[in-house]
């Protein structure tokens, strides 16, 4: 019975979201403050509805509901409670219905505080919102059901895929869909600055919390795939340049480029058209990445043969949302004004240098994922392009980005003088440029890799310093003063900027200067690698709830001193009868030592599999220092509500 | 001091050069990293290149693994049911590696005949077959359906 009122309590939400879909979008084009004032309960009626289902479909899962297909094929009885209740996304369905659930959180946050908005603005941005609602609404309930039963009901479910049974999986998807869906906001708040002709700068101010959060929350998601990836796979790697990973990282790239973009249209009104263009890019690639990962297209093109009606829809869909969007930009696009002229060397163009770097870097990832999958669909052969692709175009169009961040934030709007650039930098070039040859000689590796590498990331850490530097000197009355004196934006910008650095030293050095090797060892054997001893002293038997284990235990010691004890674990999941490599860390500040299990050899020997990962975690450090500096920016005190309405009015003022 | 107007030339001129130069690259490095897949038919066939590497894929045959002394190496052999390739690996195997099971190897074959794979992939679920392997098996069974039934 709970899933069948899940499934009205969806279709309910779909009546809802066509109505915020129409009445309000209809009433600001014609001045309707009635039809426009439906948006906000409308958002809160919907939210509710979806919610409603979502708990039905969890409690599906919680209670063992073999009745209902989407459960019976991504939980068993055995799945511990946490996990049946993360495999409410595990799969299409479910993930497509969390993806929903999102999507309205989002819509009801933007109705609550948008207080400061003209109303025909705000009926607009809830409009679109409801628009791309009905889309997954609809999608769900034609073709993709996660309320679908199963007659007669399964015995017991099939089990969540083992790889899938992992802490990660409670965390990395949600905060994901945050992210992907977060973009829905920049797109319809661009999406209404075009219907209503208003692309100001208080139109800028509004949307760039809501796009920084969204950005925030990818960012988190992307780390934590990352990081999941790098401990579950048991090969050490930390990004794959899998066609999933490429998914989310496309529009992180184009959203990186946004909210850069969004700053100089909040500051000097330029770029606004461009600004408008990539939201509607960034939020186009979260739904291509949405679908390229969710719809099986990745695990073969032909999938579709079995279910042409998900493939047409989504293509539909697509076509719609990305089609339909851009031809409104074309149409529009003129009303939203161009914006102030800026010179050659300024602020303007290192920011539009940044974008177009960031840009064409997504374009290329665009290619590399979609390549491959156009042409195994047109059966024109088989081909794949792996990581040696993404590594030859990234680190050309990464380094003079990574570069501009130093320069970018010291030079003035509008009009900037490279003598003048130079001789403000010119000890953080010198610093970065020497550290850049030196450390890697003192370390007894100097590549053109790394020494750009380093380079790069001392780059940003000393210009940054200049920066911060220059600030303080100016102000008066002490340290603290100083600090406070200067926005919580720019702050954060500061902080984001180092985790870059963070992150391209960590990506340096453990590409520079990992190691590994894989052993054959019986219990007692001792195997060394970076001046560490690894003594194997064998597995023994463990159970988990659903899964039985070879828990081995790696003894490391630094001449003759323990160290640490490594607990890789060979699992088999007894359902899917699949076996599951858990590796055993020693995360550290300096280094990660990684171990895992291969398989078992003749006479209690295993083969094994040891790594050294130097400055490794400063990867993911990087990433969160990214989300914070994002987070502080987001909570300048211009953003907030009383003072925003404020100089919103005042702006408004200016304008008249 | 230029004019406004020849600045604005200036910068579109650059920004066009850096990003024709952008696109030379990337496609220059797609072109160049592009990795083929062949069926082991091709394979027998002699249609695969001998200077670069590739990618072939089908099933591990039945009773064909055989391991090293050192534990490490490993010989197998891939079928795609109508012909065979001879593989050797050295490293530990992935997780969903068996005797039966769809696999997907790159690396490049040599005079000999022996297919040296650099890596070898098997995905993570027990029903699921890589693309490239399950395209393998397919088109070789067409091709024996050819050969049966000649028109």
């Amino acid at each position: 019975m709970i899933p069948e009122i899940g499934h009205f309590s969806l279709i309910l939400a779909l009546l809802v979201a066509l109505t915020l879909g129409s009445f309000p979008i209809i009433g600001a084009a014609r001045g309707n403050t009635v039809w426009m004032g439906l948006a906000k309960p409308l958002s809160a009626l919907q939210f509710a509805l979806i919610a409603f289902s979502f708990l039905c479909l969890a409690y599906a899962f919680a209670a063992k509901d073999y009745s209902v297909v989407y459960v019976a094929n991504n939980s068993n009885s055995q799945l511990p409670l946490q996990f049946r209740i993360a495999a409410v996304w595990g799969g299409h369905e479910g993930s497509l219905l969390l993806w929903a659930l999102i999507l309205s959180v989002w819509t009801l946050a933007v109705s609550l505080f948008s207080k400061h908005i003209p109303d025909a603005m705000r009926a607009r941005i809830l409009g679109v919102m409801g628009l791309i609602s009905v889309g997954f609404l609809l999608f769900m309930l034609m073709v993709s059901n996660p309320f679908d039963r199963l007659m007669p009901a399964a015995l017991d479910g099939k089990d969540l895929n083992p790889l899938l049974q992992d802490p990660g999986m409670i965390f990395h998807p949600p905060m994901l869909y945050m992210g992907y869906v977060g973009f829905s906001v920049a797109f319809a708040f661009s999406i209404a600055a075009l219907l209503g002709g208003q692309l100001d700068a208080a139109w800028a101010r509004w949307s760039r919390p809501w796009t920084i959060m969204a950005w925030v929350f990818l960012t988190v998601g992307i780390m934590a795939g990352s990081n999941w990836a790098y401990y579950e796979l048991g090969w050490g790697g930390w990004w794959f340049w899998d066609a999933v990973e490429n998914a989310s990282f496309m529009p992180w790239l184009v959203g990186t480029a946004l909210i850069h973009s969004l700053a100089v249209t909040e500051k000097r009104g330029s770029f606004k058209a461009w600004t408008v263009l990539l939201a509607i890019c960034a939020f186009s690639l979260s739904l291509l990445g949405t679908f390229l990962v969710r719809s099986g297209v990745l695990t073969s093109v032909h999938a579709f043969a079995t279910d042409p009606r998900r493939g047409v829809f989504i293509l539909a869909f697509l076509v719609v949302v990305i089609g339909g969007s851009l031809l409104l930009f074309a149409w529009r696009a003129r009303t939203v004004g161009r914006g102030g002229k800026f010179d050659v060397v300024s602020r303007e163009s290192f920011l539009l240098a940044n974008n177009v770097l960031l840009a064409v870097a997504a374009l290329s990832v665009l290619l590399g994922t979609l390549y491959p999958l156009f042409l195994d669909a047109l059966n024109l052969g088989k081909i794949s392009v792996g990581p040696p692709y993404f590594d030859a175009v990234f680190a050309p169009l990464m380094a003079p980005a990574v570069f501009l961040m130093g320069v970018g934030p010291i030079a003035r709007w509008k009009d900037a003088a490279l003598p003048e650039l130079f001789v403000r930098l010119r000890w953080a070039l010198a610093i970065s440029a020497i550290t850049a040859i030196v450390l890697p000689l003192l370390l007894g590796n100097l590549t053109p890799m790394i020494g750009l590498g380093l380079f790069l990331a001392f780059w940003v850490f000393a210009s940054s310093a200049e920066l911060v530097y220059q600030r303080l000197r100016k102000s008066e009355g002490g340290l603290l003063a100083g600090i406070a004196a200067s926005s919580r934006s720019w702050w954060g910008m500061v902080i984001a900027h180092l985790g870059i650095a963070v992150f391209v030293l960590g990506v340096t050095v453990v590409k520079g200067f990992e190691s590994e090797i894989a052993v054959k060892m019986h219990p007692g054997d001792v195997a060394h690698l970076a001046g560490y001893d690894f003594r194997f002293d064998g597995v023994e038997s463990r159970n988990g709830p659903n899964y039985t284990a070879n828990h081995g235990q790696i003894h490391v010691s630094k001449n003759g001193v323990l160290r640490t004890v490594l607990e890789p674990e060979k699992r088999l999941y007894t359902v899917t009868n699949m076996p599951m490599s858990e590796a055993g860390i020693s995360p550290h500040l300096i280094h990660d030592l990684y171990a895992s299990l291969g398989e078992p050899l003749d006479g209690g020997a295993w083969s094994v599999r040891i790594y050294h990962k130097p400055m490794v975690e400063w990867i993911w450090f990087g990433c969160l220092m990214m989300a914070f500096g994002g987070l502080l920016a987001m909570s300048d005190k211009r953003y907030r509500l009383n003072k925003q309405a404020k100089s919103a009015a005042a702006g408004q003022g200016q304008r008249a | 001091m230029l004019k406004a107007r020849h600045k604005r030339f200036i910068l579109i001129g650059i920004g066009l050069a850096l990003i024709g130069l952008a696109a030379m690259l990337i496609l220059n490095a797609f072109q160049s990293n592009m990795v083929f897949f062949y069926t082991p038919s091709q394979v027998a066939k002699g249609e695969v290149p001998h200077n670069t590497g590739f990618r072939i894929g089908g099933l591990v045959e039945m009773g064909s693994i055989k391991r090293g002394e050192d534990g490490l190496t490993v010989h197998f052999v891939i079928t795609d049911t109508a012909h065979t390739v001879p593989v050797e690996y050295k490293g530990v195997l992935p997780d969903l590696f068996k005797e039966g099971k769809g696999v997907v190897a790159q690396g490049s074959v040599g005079a000999d005949g022996l297919f040296v794979a650099s890596e070898v992939l098997a995905k993570h679920d027990e029903n699921y077959m890589p693309p490239e392997a399950a395209a393998a098996l397919k088109s070789a069974q067409e091709q024996s359906k050819t050969l049966v039934m000649p028109k």
